[in-house]
């Protein structure tokens, strides 16, 4: 009698779990970086530009963001009014100028805001290769101690805003 | 104009498939009076599909840019052949063919399927019209073919290269014949229940579209592999993906199907378990849409990821498959017992047969979503060859094993004394055995096996050819001894092609050689080619084996649109395996990397491939062949009657 309706029951039993996974997939890539909870490295770079100072040391005391950008690469426009927002809550940046000149950096942040409270200038990319990252423009979370808390490959999207001025309250 | 009468099409199809099922709902006098109707129904609904996919196809073929599937999926410089082909490279556009080829059965059922109860056809007719409504709203409401881009596009997006071969041009509408013939199957079904007749005279009815959709997706599923095998470049030619899978498992059913349908036809056993098998058959084609389509287990075949199509299609299945198994609860109960039979005879081998099978078909489904339960948990995992291989390899020999005797069982019960044909199958495969030791051939046990097993097979496939003059043994004979034949070729080839892969991966110069097996491979130059939309850097390789030699030209392939590069591999074909050569990236002074695989007997797997398919159409030509002479007297006598009745 109720063997008859077992493949009812098998059927709906897969579909149920197919309806279930459907609506709530957990394969949305959650690829977390591998450089989160390393020590970032002790970099010296010289001042990119005459106003301001280079890099001494990526433990500062405080917790703030490394942004790895280039005035000849265009995500870095795309992420530039982000990267500007979190300045604005008060989050130190410390800027990275990968294989740049003094002028055209100051051209692209005059034209495209400027939220960076140090500028290091990287000409041979060798704060890229020690920081392990892919490339122009990553950012970084670095706490006081110069641990790595929090990586973001490419751009920054406009939900990394909240994230990350989040997770640096939280560090403070 | 075209897009939009195509589009027109759809929708007057969709709402004639809504007529056909209301039709069929209707009861009493005026059910009985409505039968004509639904049949004129069923064809008027198939040729609306079909003007909807011509204009698709004449859209493609003038690359009509306004239309958004056109501009995605296509490109101006495109070979036209591709152009058409591109019509069903698509998520909508393969839809769309789908939806045609369902209504296109509907239409043939209406016409061809008449040895039926007027209520049983009434209830198959109005399903298989529920079937096809169902998907034209998936068409209309979620994956409209016929959309329009404005403004239109400068130049198409034009076509995965991967996809620009042959092969795309016949894969796809032929598998596709495969999964929809099953709806077929499975609309008799639930007509039979509907009209509580699951007798001889449905499994005689149902026979020949299960032949049929077996046929093409044998072919199909072979092709697939094929393709796979040369143009994708790895050496391989079954992954294990989820795709694969998913056309392997309707296969499993309907092979299952075919067997049992037989017993029922037969002997009148095994009504209920033949129509749970017509139920899973076309479940598990719509299961393998869905995966496919709804991007649920990713892979380079889900080319719509898209969750609420997914949905639609869930629901859509939910519904079918749901309300087709809650009506097989209520009336299985009401069918009676069929007739009883002892272990040891021919029903019994198939009902082992079945079992098999279906257990194959079980593992198979739970190895593809395996990867989503675990997930589900938390856990990541991927379910691959290992896997498979494990489960599916030593059921599908203990198969091998059964066809040694099965068909050379009689029915009911007589057991007779082993034949002689079968003792000499069991003394190839123990010789086969015996040698593959004797010879210290390195293998594992599975693959020592599927190689006695499989010589054994082909002797005992022959057998029963053999008890009676061949030339007069009826085609379905005929056909069943082909693809037994060719199930023992595929079983040695598999055997053999995994056992006796010689690899070679060599940085080569201009005058290097390189041997792999027997072979003796002299790669003499690379030269740049080029073809009407891509470049190439083709290697010049001349393969010797004792005497003779004979040239490969493998290409490393640069497509301008999109910019996308593939590996054509060249083969070497020969009866006793194939060279398979592949070159990759390289420079003048660096060297270019070639790779080369020796396949023994991998042409056994192509072979028996094609035999089994062989099998199912000269038993499908055999069985309509037989039943037009049978129909030819019996409508002489009606037509007799009727002037009679004057």
């Amino acid at each position: 009698m109720v063997a008859r309706y077992l493949p009812l029951a098998v059927g709906l039993l897969v579909f149920a779990f197919i309806g279930w996974r459907l609506a709530d997939p957990s394969d949305q890539p959650d690829i977390s970086s591998r450089l989160v909870g390393a020590p970032a490295p002790d970099l010296t770079l010289a001042p990119m530009l005459a106003d301001r100072p280079g890099v001494t040391g990526l433990a500062t005391g405080e917790p703030h963001l490394v942004n790895l950008f280039g005035s000849w690469c265009n995500p870095c426009i795309a992420e530039a009014p982000l990267l500007d927002a979190l300045a604005a809550r008060g989050v130190p940046i410390t800027g990275i100028a990968v294989r740049d000149e003094p002028q055209a950096v100051t051209r692209f942040l005059e034209e495209h805001g400027d939220p960076f409270a140090v500028i290091g200038s990287d000409p041979q990319s060798e704060a890229v290769f020690a920081l392990g990252a892919t490339g122009v423009p990553e950012t970084f979370l670095v706490d006081a101690e110069g641990v790595i808390r929090a990586h973001v490959q490419g751009p920054l999207a406009p939900g990394d805003v909240d994230r990350l001025a989040a997770a640096w309250e939280a560090l403070r | 104009m075209i897009a939009e009468l195509g589009h027109a099409a759809l929708w007057l199809a969709a709402a004639l498939a809504g007529l056909q099922v209301v039709f069929a709902l209707l009861r009493g006098q005026a059910g009985a009076a409505a039968l004509p109707a639904i049949r004129a129904i069923a064809g008027a609904q198939a040729l609306l599909a079909l003007l909807a996919f011509a204009a698709l196809l004449h859209l493609f073929w003038v690359t009509d840019l306004s239309v958004a599937l056109v501009a995605t999926h296509s490109h101006g410089d495109k070979l036209p052949f591709y152009k058409l082909a591109a019509a069903w490279g698509n998520h909508e556009g393969s839809m769309l063919l789908w939806v045609l080829l369902l209504s296109g059965f509907g239409a043939l059922m209406a016409r061809f399927a008449r040895a039926l109860e007027p209520a049983v056809m009434r209830g198959a007719l109005g399903m298989q019209g529920a079937l096809a409504l169902g998907f034209y709203a998936f068409l209309l409401l979620s994956s409209n073919p016929f959309a329009r881009l404005d403004p239109p596009a400068l130049e198409g997006r034009g076509l995965n290269p991967l996809l620009q071969d042959p092969g795309l041009v016949f894969h796809p509408p032929t598998l596709y014949v495969g999964y929809v013939g099953l709806s077929v199957a499975f609309s008799l079904a639930i007509g039979a229940m509907l009209g509580g007749r699951v007798d001889a005279a449905l499994a005689r009815a149902m026979r020949p579209w299960v032949l049929l959709s077996w046929t093409f997706l044998t072919a199909g599923i072979l092709g697939g592999s094929y393709w796979a095998y040369y143009e994708l470049g790895w050496g391989g030619y079954w992954f294990w993906d989820p795709v694969e899978n998913a056309s392997l498992l309707p296969w499993l059913a309907a092979t299952a199907l075919l067997h049992s349908v037989s017993v029922l036809a037969a002997r009148e056993a095994l009504r209920a378990w033949t129509m749970a098998l017509a139920l899973i058959g076309f479940a598990m084609s719509m299961l393998g849409t869905f995966l496919v389509r709804s991007g649920l287990l990713t892979s380079v075949h889900a080319f719509a990821v898209d969750p609420e199509r997914g949905t639609f299609i869930l629901v859509l299945m939910a519904l079918y498959v749901g309300g087709a198994l809650a009506l097989f609860g209520a009336r299985i109960a009401q069918v009676r017992e069929g007739a009883p039979f002892a272990p040891a005879s021919r029903e019994g081998a198939l009902v082992a047969n079945n079992l098999l099978l279906s257990v194959i078909l079980a593992l198979v489904l739970f190895g593809t979503f395996y990867p989503l339960v675990a997930e589900a948990f938390g856990a990541s995992i991927s379910v691959g060859p290992p896997y498979f291989n494990l489960v599916a390899g030593p059921l599908a020999l203990l198969l091998v094993a059964l066809l040694f005797v099965g068909p050379l069982l009689s029915w009911k019960r007589q057991f007779r004394p082993l034949s002689k044909g079968a003792a000499l199958a069991g003394c190839g495969a123990l010789a086969m055995l015996v040698a593959t030791i004797a010879l210290g051939w390195s293998m594992s046990l599975l693959e020592r096996l599927g190689l006695a097993l499989g010589a054994g097979l082909v002797i005992a496939s022959l057998v029963p050819l053999l008890t009676r003059k061949p030339w007069r043994a009826p085609a379905p004979v005929w056909g069943m001894v082909l693809a037994h034949l060719g199930v023992g070729l595929l079983t040695v080839g598999i055997a053999s092609e995994s056992a006796f892969t010689k690899e070679r991966l060599a940085i080569v110069q201009p005058g290097d050689q390189a041997s792999v097996g027997p072979w003796l491979v002299e790669f003499r130059a690379a030269v740049p080619v080029a073809g009407p939309n891509w470049t190439a850097i083709e290697a010049d390789l001349l393969a010797s084996r004792g005497a003779g030699a004979a040239r490969l030209a493998p290409q490393q392939r640069l497509f301008n649109q999109p910019a996308t590069s593939t590996s054509e591999s060249a083969l070497l074909t020969r009866w006793d395996g194939q060279l398979y050569a592949t070159v990759g990236q390289g420079s003048a002074a660096e060297g270019w990397q070639l790779r080369l695989w020796w396949k023994p007997f991998v042409t056994f797997i192509w072979a028996g491939g094609l035999l089994i398919a062989l099998g199912g159409l000269v038993s499908l030509v055999g069985r309509i062949v037989r039943a037009l002479r049978e129909a030819r007297p019996a409508r002489a006598s009606a037509r007799y009657r009727e002037q009679r009745s004057w």
